[in-house]
């Protein structure tokens, strides 16, 4: 029988790896703290428009998650979060909080009063700016917590206020200051995520520069209905509907200049989003560009029906450079052939690149001696007892690897509180 | 203690705006509910502390919510009794419909009617007690997967027996001379991490370990497992509370793949023999003895192929690779030659191909190999078109290694269908294959159902150990190809879920996706006709049969689904609040209007997916018809088609069904659950017609959660049939 149940659990990251990590282990009987730096939980995998190789929709098991979090009282999260400090040691950290100010409270019914008078916009960060909100804005569609936000950055608070006046909750309060937290918990689980390798930093393939050169996150934007376009997959620059799509396989993966390990999920990414297209324009033809095309174990058979449809073409050979004809905006995109050695320059009117997974923590710092790799990725030997990592904190995997990754992490950190 | 409802009536958001408030009080008050009471902002503090009041002074002990949707506001409204219910005024009436409108109205009214039957109808449930609860597991299985699924329970305080059939643990990972490397620079091979993993377990008292064992068998259910295992012809019992299956892969057999040789030619091996050549030192030609001075790497050998193996078994490129690199440690001027169709290193694995293509002895190419033939000195000769130095080619190997796939032992045998099922049928409730190696007593076979290719892994993405068989988790190779890495994270995780499910199962609690609903099925047996609609029908295998037919209900094994509700034709199942008789009255009490031009319909709803889209349209301020009246259902699958004849005697014209999408990439969170719904409702048609009423008055959609914004059209478009079919003509009768 095992020893009673003490002590809590940190969970810092409410993406789809921390949510499971925070759900497995409290349904087993523990006392969770999930906190997330995003307005909502649910991070990369809601921005999703569907998952591969099945093409479900992600919201639909998010929902199933929400609903798990709603019901177990074991569960306590923050959104706006931030984790200061830790001191400690296993069975036993002392953390600090930050709970970065929302300035919209509890009483936000979401009834959206104060849409229709706030003056200011913001680019929307959750579309990768590819339209605007209001600077007080529901996160998303789908956003859990169901309540409005305030960007501080764009909102002129007092000068404006016109938002406090039209809330009959008073939910609104500009003034709202970040408050510190510190609690005791006996084991953590880094489940702090990824963010799309920045591709401005890819001299030839022109993101940043020209507008019809897209990231693969974007697409799953533009063909989500909560995106900037409805769903309909159009051009940036002008709205037409693109008929004929470039995707640029290991776009900064695989390059030593970049990333110089495989992201593993951009190929079967790639395909998935060929299906959007397809689905929205039958006559559109696709190209896809890659080094090898990396579709493991069963999802093989998502690769095996793309190749068998004639629309869509895989050419193997990494893209040298991509072009902008100033006049159209349509684009030029020259590679190799690897397999007939020519050289080969494709005109289409969209260009996808497969940006990679950088890890948060290539940047972002824990506040904590964890060990990492050179790109940024936790080991998952941590080197602090009492510390795990889950999902693409610990390397580039796909979500049903996540998940594994975080479920296994609720049992090392239920390990940790055992020990003690 | 006798019920006292109470109904709270919310004005804010609009709903005191938009509907007439004293009707809706009056209809409360109509159908006997003691308090109904309004308030101006019930999910505020004071709205709140007045329904508390109320649970205080006036002993209200059944409280009705009739405010915003219940997928907002939980915490607030969390009274802590049983009995809430929650009315969707919000977003399933002013949101999505015109306010101070006539029908908009009646919408809401016939909520409050229903809202207040359904508490009326309901109990609170009390939790299912499990005596003598066992909480230690059973592993089947010592590989890799079985060893780090026993010690990683071990280490959490739990007991766990170890179940493995050969005479030493370790499975196919003993045979490795190294492994590929999972720490930084990725570059270094690592001594296979497995003997020191197996004295580990050794050393534990917590770890029982049976080796040349087998099992006979597993009675019970999840916390009372009843295992009976035998060893060296002795029989041995003891008790369990979950299982983890760990019984990994075998090769793939090399001789079937004719055009490669093996088999034919002594020098042509697989990889699994490479390894045992390499563990026994020098890398030797089979057929001579002789250091190999040339080697060929065929990789997908039989993978990736409909004639073999579909799928890619996922870590034959890096072992391929990490074998080129035994030969070319153990003589650097021996040649090797990798032929592969796309080189799979993914992750940090791309480091080591890396550092494999900057090594000038190794010639890498992408081909498709189409024979291979032998001289008379044994030699190899290799031919493969598609290459990247031209149409076709020839290589000269004194060895040839295949890297065949792996099939997992679960899919060892033959495949068998439930009764009165064909291949090929559009329904196939679950594959069995028949394996001895779990050997469950359940009425739906010994088995994991197989999902694909004999892998009993989950269908979903988001939940990768979702099973057909609570309490009993798939883990490693055997649910999928993966990697050494990712089987350690995946035994690891699948002992959680094994702990989480005797946990869960210790406090009567059910486990995902309706985790902690203590509700479970009641069987009314006095009317049981022995039909087993619900013991073939229940995804999870929950329901045995005793030798007259009659159902074994294994609280357990339950996921509270209740799809045995539905297919049930005597209408025995239910649960405390949950049952045929409740959603029924919901139905039969809508109100149905005068003026047969106002058409009603009844849109049964999928609390996961549907209910949930429903209410992202009322969110989104989406407007649909108000002729429609939601029920939301625990699946699809738990609708009882009496609802649906109650519904049309009571005069409505139609009735909707939206659940989740079914069929091979099915998203129903109960596996089968919207697929025997549209089976069930393809046989409602057939009465309908008798009755000469249309058949596609009675029709099932499939929605997502995705699909919100689709929800207008779907019933729009619904309601537009029927008004070409006109009133029902049991209207009024």
């Amino acid at each position: 029988m095992p020893a009673e149940k003490t002590g809590k659990i940190l969970v810092v990251g409410g993406g789809m790896s921390g949510i499971t990590a925070a759900l497995e282990a409290a349904e087993v009987g523990y006392e969770v703290i999930l906190i997330e730096k995003n307005p909502y939980l649910g991070g990369r995998v809601t921005q999703l428009n569907k998952y591969f190789p099945k093409l479900c929709p992600p919201n639909c098991g998010l929902e199933i998650n929400f609903r798990r979090i709603k019901n177990n009282p074991r569960i306590k999260f923050y959104t706006l979060a931030g984790l200061e400090k830790i001191s400690g040691s296993e069975g036993d950290f002392d953390v600090t909080i930050k709970l970065n100010p929302r300035c919209v409270n509890e009483n936000c019914t979401a009834c959206g009063a104060c849409l229709e008078v706030c003056p200011v916009e913001r680019p929307n960060d959750f579309n990768f700016g590819m339209d605007k909100t209001k600077a007080i804005y529901l996160p998303q569609d789908f956003a859990f917590p169901l309540r409005y936000v305030i960007d501080d950055k764009y909102c002129t608070k007092a000068e404006c206020a016109k938002c406090v006046e039209v809330c009959s909750y008073e939910a609104i309060d500009l003034n709202m200051q970040a408050q510190s937290l510190s609690l005791k918990v006996g084991s953590i689980v880094w489940a702090t995520g990824w963010t799309p390798y920045d591709a401005t930093k890819i001299d030839d393939l022109g993101f940043g520069k020209y507008q019809n050169v897209i990231i693969n996150m974007m697409m799953e934007r533009l063909a989500s209905q909560g995106g900037p376009t409805k769903g309909k997959i159009l051009r940036p620059s002008d709205g037409k509907e693109p008929s004929r799509i470039a995707f640029v396989q290991c776009a900064g993966s695989r390059d030593e200049n970049h990333l110089p390990y495989c992201s593993s999920v951009c190929c079967l990414a790639s395909i998935k989003q060929a299906t959007y297209i397809r689905e929205q324009y039958p006559d559109a033809e696709i190209l896809i560009f890659y080094i090898d095309i990396r579709t493991p174990a069963r999802a093989e058979r998502l690769y095996l029906r793309a190749q068998k449809d004639e629309k869509i073409k895989f050419i193997k050979g990494k893209v040298a450079k991509i072009e902008e004809d100033p006049s159209t905006k349509d684009l030029t995109v020259t590679a190799e052939d690897a397999l007939t050695l020519q050289k080969i320059h494709e005109k289409v009117n969209l260009v996808v690149l497969a940006a990679g997974m950088a890890p948060n923590t290539k940047e972002w710092k824990a506040p904590a001696e964890i060990s990492c790799d050179t790109d940024g990725f936790i080991l998952s030997n941590t080197g602090v007892a009492g510390m795990y990592a889950a999902g693409c904190a610990l390397k580039p995997i796909d979500v049903y690897s996540s998940v594994q990754t975080a479920t296994a992490a609720a049992l090392k950190t239920i390990q940790s509180l055992v020990r003690r | 203690m006798e019920k006292k409802i109470g109904v709270y009536i919310c004005t804010d958001c609009e709903i005191g705006k938009a509907l007439d408030i004293e009707q809706l009080i009056k209809v409360a008050t109509k159908m006997k509910a003691p308090v109904v009471k309004t308030h101006p902002s019930l999910c505020q503090k004071e709205g709140v502390d007045f329904i508390k009041n109320d649970m205080a002074a006036e002993g209200v002990n059944a409280v009705v919510i009739a405010a915003c949707s219940p997928r907002v506001n939980y915490d607030v409204f969390d009274l802590g009794i049983p009995l809430v219910e929650r009315v969707n005024l919000r977003e399933g009436v002013v949101w999505s419909h015109p306010p101070n409108d006539e029908e908009t109205q009646m919408m809401a009214e016939d909520y409050i009617r229903m809202g207040i039957l359904k508490m009326q109808k309901m109990e609170a449930p009390e939790s299912y007690k499990v005596e003598d609860i066992c909480k230690d597991l059973l592993v089947v299985g010592g590989g890799l997967a079985g060893v780090v699924a026993a010690n990683e329970t071990a280490k959490a305080g739990y007991d766990v027996y170890l179940v493995e059939k050969n005479d030493s643990l370790g499975g196919w990972m003993t045979k490795l001379y190294k492994q590929s490397p999972t720490k930084p620079p990725y570059t270094d091979l690592e001594e296979p991490l497995i003997k020191d993993l197996i004295k580990e377990i050794q050393q534990n008292p917590k770890i029982k370990i049976y080796t040349s064992s087998l099992i006979e068998k597993i009675d019970g259910s999840p916390g009372m497992y009843d295992v009976t295992i035998k060893q060296n012809g002795n029989v041995e019992t003891f008790k369990a509370g979950a299982v983890v299956l760990a019984s990994g892969t075998v090769p793939y057999d090399a001789t079937k793949i004719t055009h490669l040789g093996f088999g034919n030619y002594p020098n042509v091996i697989t990889n699994v023999m490479m390894e045992e050549l390499a563990s026994k030192g020098e890398i030797v030609r089979p057929s001579d003895g002789k250091p190999v001075k040339s080697v060929a790497f065929v990789l997908c050998a039989g993978q990736r192929d409909e004639n073999y193996l579909p799928y890619c078994s996922a870590t034959c490129c890096m072992e391929s690779l990490k074998q080129a690199k035994y030969i070319r440690n153990q003589d650097p001027e021996a040649k090797v030659y990798i032929f592969y169709r796309d080189m799979r290193t993914p992750g940090h694995y791309e480091y080591f191909y890396k550092s494999m293509q900057n090594d000038p002895g190794i010639f890498l190419t992408k081909g498709d190999v189409k024979g291979i033939s032998e001289d008379g000195n044994k030699n190899l000769i290799v031919d493969a078109e598609n290459t990247l130095i031209g149409e076709k080619i020839q290589v000269n190997a004194d060895l040839v290694v295949l890297a065949t796939g792996m099939v997992p032992v679960t899919g060892l045998g033959e495949e068998v269908l439930p009764p009165g099922v064909k291949p090929g049928d559009e329904f196939i409730p679950y594959v069995m294959i028949e394996t001895d190696i779990l050997n469950l007593g359940y009425r739906q076979g010994g088995e994991l159902p197989s999902l694909a290719y004999g892998y009993p892994d989950s269908n979903f993405i988001c939940f990768p150990y979702e099973t057909r068989r609570t309490g009993v988790y798939a883990a490693g190779p055997v649910r999928a190809p993966m990697d050494i890495s990712s089987v350690i994270e995946d035994a690891t995780g699948a002992a959680l879920k094994a702990i989480q499910c005797v946990e869960l199962a210790g406090r009567g609690e059910a486990v995902h996706p309706r985790a902690g609903d203590i509700s479970y099925a009641d069987f009314f047996m006095q009317k049981c006709t022995q039909c087993k609609r619900c013991t073939e029908e229940c995804p999870f295998g929950a329901i045995n049969e005793d030798e007259k037919g009659n159902p074994i209900y294994n609280p357990t094994r339950c996921r509270r689904c209740a799809i045995c509700l539905g297919a049930c034709p005597e209408r025995i199942i239910s649960f405390k609040n949950y049952s045929v008789d409740m959603i029924g009255n919901m139905v039969k009490n809508i109100e149905i209007p005068e003026d047969e031009e106002k058409l009603r319909a009844i849109v049964f709803a999928c609390e996961n997916d549907a209910y949930p889209a429903l209410d992202m349209a009322g969110l989104l301020r989406l407007n649909y018809t108000p002729f429609v009246r939601v029920v939301p259902l625990r699946c699809i699958g738990s609708m009882n088609l009496v609802w649906v004849a109650d519904a049309l005697s009571k005069g409505v014209d139609g009735v909707l069904l939206i659940g989740c999408q079914y069929g091979e990439d099915y998203q129903c969170h109960f596996a089968t659950g919207s697929h025997l719904a549209k089976i069930r409702l393809s046989k409602v048609s057939e009465t309908l017609g008798r009755l000469q009423l249309e058949p596609e008055r009675v029709q099932m959609t499939q929605l997502s959660i995705a699909d919100y914004y689709k929800v207008p059209q779907i019933l729009d478009e619904f309601l537009e049939k029927l008004k070409e079919f006109g009133p029902n003509p049991f209207k009024g009768f």
